[in-house]
């Protein structure tokens, strides 16, 4: 069938038109369901780090809400460890590391971190008035792709309590057993922090034993060398100088509240 | 169902199927098979824009101007697959985190131009309806054998469920690593074609 220049234009801006409506219509409505579910999948992992939950565990919403109660969500200054009155709903922390007016630029780091935000948003388990448990959020590369997950710390600012990771494109089967329970279940009770003061926390070739024997070390994942030397450079940046260090001092000087 | 509705809708499965004998969509095959319950929502996806595009098209055939054709089918799939992309990510949003990119990627699985241009063009919206289905179908078994393989072969699991107990988790298998990765997809595809071929001969390109 042969059509003049007018007709394809107005049949083509009559698609697109039509097109755009659905498609907009659509982003539209959905929205709102799009982001309670980010949120609820960072609340819901945030839980599986403190142990509040066990991986696999099926939590729908209501649940979440109920152990998050004892949770504070805190915006730190990453630069001096200090609370800050930032408002945490309405803080999305891999947009402030975007902003330049918000971030500067990661000193180098074999994590592959580019940008540092000015602020974090970190979870505190409330004990009462004060907080037992620290969660902070890390992120770094590993063979693939970025993987982002939260650190558990316990009062004393030095004992993991857990480790979870909620986004990542590793290797299902190798370094994709970074989600698998049974080498998250190898952290607790290790210690951050060596002698000097500095991260001592390394994920190992081969087997580490206990945490009482091995208390900075943590077994390998088998065949997955570069994933598991992500995990040791990202714990080894977002604990050290430019992370979490500064705020986690205060818990080691019992001066957390 | 006339006899040939049902050729419309089941040939696609062993006689003319997209991946195995046309060679289409192997990108996302590969992507979306490490595990049943991802591979099971992108079937679910690519049945549901396949189906709606090849209505949609068809029933535009006789307005869209020949030269403008390609990017107005396009426009349609494209359009499709994001409204598909949002509803994933409003209603199964654990699965949809897993799929990533590849849901969007459906715009280039090269299965759905192909129908649209092929056959939604010159054929009704019922014919194109059941030719969408019926791909679809075809390449969602090609998707479900390969990712049960690969789940199974390198995970020890069928649907998340433990069959092979994995030596590090304290049983007896040693998960097969190949299969977990990209590579593992492209000989199971491979062998599937092999099997598919040696079983219905007529499908063996000559040797030029």
């Amino acid at each position: 069938m042969r059509h003049n220049a007018l007709y394809t234009i107005l049949f083509s801006g009559a698609v697109c038109v039509a097109c755009a409506v659905l498609v907009s219509s659509a982003a539209v409505s959905l929205k709102e369901n799009q982001l309670r579910n980010a949120a609820l999948d960072k609340q819901r992992n945030v839980l599986f780090a403190t142990g509040l939950a066990q991986t696999g565990e099926n939590l729908d919403a209501s649940e979440v809400q109920r152990r998050f109660e004892g949770i504070r969500s805190v915006v730190i200054d990453l630069r001096t460890g200090e609370r800050t009155d930032i408002d945490p709903t309405g803080f999305d922390q891999a947009k402030a590391a975007k902003d330049p007016a918000t971030s500067r630029e990661a000193p180098e780091n074999r994590a592959s971190v580019k940008r540092l935000p000015n602020h974090a948003l970190v979870y505190e388990i409330m004990d009462g008035e004060r907080p037992s448990m620290a969660v902070v959020p890390i992120e770094g590369y590993g063979l693939w792709s970025t993987l982002y997950g939260f650190l558990a710390v316990g009062q004393d600012g030095n004992t993991i309590q857990g480790i979870t990771y909620y986004q990542h494109g590793e290797t299902p089967g190798l370094g994709g057993e970074v989600d698998n329970p049974k080498w998250k279940s190898l952290w607790p009770g290790r210690k951050i922090y060596g002698s000097a003061g500095d991260p001592a926390i390394r994920v190992i070739k081969g087997a580490a034993g206990s945490p009482a024997d091995a208390p900075h070390a943590v077994d390998g994942l088998t065949g997955a060398t570069i994933t598991s030397n992500g995990v040791t450079s990202m714990l080894e940046f977002w604990l050290g100088d430019s992370g979490f260090k500064n705020y986690l001092k205060q818990y080691q000087e019992g001066q957390a509240l | 169902m006339t006899a040939a509705s049902t050729k419309t809708l089941l040939d696609p499965l062993f006689e003319s199927n997209p991946i195995a004998l046309q060679v289409l969509g192997i990108c996302s095959a590969l992507a979306v098979t490490t595990k049943l319950e991802t591979a099971l929502v992108m079937c679910v996806a690519v049945i549901s824009v396949l189906a709606l595009s090849n209505v949609s098209i068809s029933l535009l055939r006789n307005f869209i101007p020949g030269n403008v054709r390609i990017i107005v089918q396009l426009t349609i799939i494209a359009s499709l697959v994001i409204m598909t992309d949002q509803v994933l990510k409003a209603y199964i949003y654990e699965i949809s985190k897993q799929l990533s990119v590849f849901v969007g990627l459906i715009i280039t699985n090269c299965i759905i131009m192909g129908r649209a241009e092929a056959y939604a063009m010159q054929n009704g919206p019922l014919d194109s309806l059941l030719d969408g289905i019926g791909n679809g179908l075809g390449y969602s078994a090609i998707l479900m054998a390969t990712a049960f393989l690969r789940e199974l072969l390198a995970q020890g699991t069928v649907f998340g469920a433990v069959v092979l107990p994995k030596v590090h988790d304290g049983g007896w298998y040693n998960p097969n690593g190949l299969l977990g990765i990209s590579a593992g997809a492209f000989f199971i595809i491979g062998l599937f074609i092999w099997a598919l071929r040696s079983w219905k001969t007529d499908q063996v390109e000559p040797e030029g």
